[in-house]
């Protein structure tokens, strides 16, 4: 029958649960390789900047004078390009996605400093 | 002769989730003529390249559209790679179509979706990115990525897909298949979905051919060309023919879709199946120098990327022409002597993705 | 399994000669494309059967050009495109969009801007 052929499905929708999740009050699942967001294990880094040299959006900043790192959430693409060229895999990608925001998010870091040495 | 009409069509219409402008010369109900007029987002990514390195340029690539963006950077980096001589290793090749096979079926999904909800079938548009959804989360999984995968790097690949990851691919293409054989059922058999398609838009082959149609909107009209068969990455190891229809209307258009949906679920069956272990890249030392078109089957039809290269770690020129580019002046020629109320149907079974066209 | 890819060199006057020939055989464009080095450098590409032929014409800045799209259509949009981003001179497109199918900030944004630009090119 060449007509009503929608039918079955409109009445199956109307006993079923929605299709899409309540989602800010149920949390998404993310998976194991969801590219999220960037994070860095500060205390590892060297301060090359060779993170910030490839990066294809210019989103990653680094001042090795004083040893600061950082990125702008909104600039960055997710590509994982800075985690693949970083000489002590300090840099890896977390599956939680950024919060949304409504302006420019920049997150700095900065080394610990021991104790037994002076801040410079 | 009745009095003329100019209709401005888009660049806001709500069958259009991208710009393109028309002015439609109206006699009575009747277009005359349609001039097309886009560039509201151009972005000069080709302009891009002086500014990135060969090896950046992919991620540039990829983000030329957020449809096809698997396939942009794959004919960016088999563009690449083959002026530089690179053999990539098998497995990679065989990822690289899994991918794009995968990318096909949620294009052609989308597309069929956006076709339901021109012609005023919301349901059915929400039922087709329902599936759709699987798709994706498909993508998540394997490549880190909705929409944009950053998968492909010149020399191969970024990231392996596991034994078990491929059986689970397999099965969901399974699951799905049942699932859209009822849904591809009321595209094909539905009286009403029937009367806004067939005789609709009709391209001879004679016409397709002149003005240089592309993709399904060729192969609707009886031309047997798909550029698979000229057996980039690992199409020359699979078993398919190109899906071909006569008709040359909207219906046969969507008919080529469907039926493609179906070839790709195939596909990345024998490509599961066949799949050799080993590298996923090779790696390569030196600069490109040289140029190269190289041409792909994407899921709007044949595109082709053009790179210079001086020896340098920057391109002198890439350029990318887009199937939508191409299949402009077909549209153009459908225009002719359709009714009003139908233009929205026949933009669309041409596939328009403006972000492809305007670089 | 890497295909041999030739571009043949033509005169600018040989130009549409050469489009009515393969018109004639049966070939469909496929593209057009512009490089700019030291002049522009257009390249024409034809298909028939999966083979490709290109023809390739070198172009002075200031020099004027014969359309194809009286020949082969679909070659107006190229030539727009052509007109819009590098500033090419063409006559008789058979839809001529006078610069206007891309809204560009400024006038021919792919071609050099400049006498530093232009001298970058050259080498």
């Amino acid at each position: 029958m060449s007509v009503l052929r929608f039918s079955g499905y409109i009445i199956k929708n109307l006993f079923q649960k929605p299709a899409t999740s309540m989602y800010p009050l149920k949390k998404q699942k993310c998976f194991d390789r969801t590219r999220g967001h960037i994070s860095i294990d500060i205390d590892a880094c060297v301060f090359c900047g060779m993170c910030s040299r490839k990066c294809p959006s210019g989103a990653i900043g680094v001042d090795r004078q004083v040893k600061q790192w950082d990125i702008e959430r909104l600039k960055c693409i997710q590509c994982s390009c800075c985690v693949e060229v970083c000489p002590k895999k300090c840099l890896s990608m977390k599956n939680a996605y950024t919060a949304p925001s409504v302006g420019s998010v920049k997150d700095v870091f900065h080394a610990r400093v021991p104790d037994n040495q002076p801040n410079s | 002769m009745s009095k003329r009409t100019i209709v401005p069509f888009g660049p806001q219409h709500p069958v259009l989730p991208e710009p393109i402008h028309l002015d439609l010369v109206l006699e009575d109900e009747k277009v005359v003529e349609a001039i097309p007029s886009i560039g509201f987002v151009h972005r000069g990514l080709e302009k891009l390249v002086e500014k990135k390195e060969f090896t950046e340029y992919v991620y540039v690539a990829e983000r030329i559209c957020g449809i096809c963006s698997f396939m942009h950077g794959m004919g960016y980096c088999q563009a690449v790679e083959n002026i530089m001589g690179i053999k990539i290793p098998e497995r990679a090749e065989y990822l690289r179509t899994l991918w794009a096979e995968l990318s096909r079926i949620h294009s052609h999904l989308l597309w069929l979706g956006l076709l339901a909800d021109a012609f005023g079938f919301e349901s059915l548009f929400m039922h087709c990115w329902k599936l759709r959804e699987q798709i994706l989360d498909v993508f998540e999984s394997t490549t880190g990525g909705r929409v944009i995968f950053s998968v492909c790097k010149i020399g191969g690949v970024r990231k392996d897909i596991d034994q078990d990851t491929l059986k689970g691919i397999v099965a969901v293409i399974d699951k799905m298949q049942k699932e859209l054989k009822e849904l591809t059922d009321v595209f094909i058999e539905d009286y009403s979905v029937k009367h806004r398609l067939v005789g609709v838009g009709v391209l001879t082959k004679q016409e397709a051919h002149e003005v240089g149609a592309v993709g399904p909107m060729m192969r609707a009209s009886g031309i047997n060309q798909d550029m698979r068969k000229l057996g980039y990455a690992a199409y020359k190891y699979l078993d398919f023919e190109p899906v071909v229809e006569n008709d040359g209307d909207c219906y046969a258009r969507t008919l080529v879709r469907i039926r493609e949906i179906y070839q790709s679920m195939d596909l990345i069956r024998q490509c599961a199946a066949k799949m050799p272990e080993g590298e996923i890249e090779e790696k390569f030392k030196g600069m490109p120098s040289g140029e190269r078109f190289e041409r792909l089957e994407q899921p709007r039809g044949e595109v082709i990327y053009y790179v210079k290269a001086n020896g340098t770690k920057f391109l002198d020129r890439v350029r990318v022409r887009t199937p939508t580019f191409t299949n402009v002046p077909a549209l153009l020629k459908i225009l002719q002597g359709c009714d009003l109320a139908d233009v929205p149907m026949m933009v669309l079974t041409i596939d328009p993705c403006i972000s492809c066209t305007e670089r | 399994m890497v295909d041999k890819q030739t571009i043949i060199e033509v005169k600018v006057d040989e130009l549409v000669d050469k489009a009515v020939l393969m018109k004639g055989q049966g070939y469909r464009l496929v593209q057009i494309s512009c490089t700019y080095k030291e002049n522009f450098e257009i390249t024409y590409s034809f298909d028939k059967d999966y083979e490709l032929v290109h023809y390739r014409i070198h172009v002075e800045r200031d020099e004027e050009i014969l359309s194809i799209s009286q020949i082969f259509f679909s070659a107006f949009i190229y030539e727009n495109e052509l007109k819009d981003l590098f500033g090419v001179k063409i006559k008789d497109i058979a839809i001529d969009y006078e610069g206007g199918l891309y809204r560009v900030a400024k006038k021919a944004p792919f071609a050099p801007q400049n006498k530093e630009e232009e001298e970058a090119k050259h080498v």
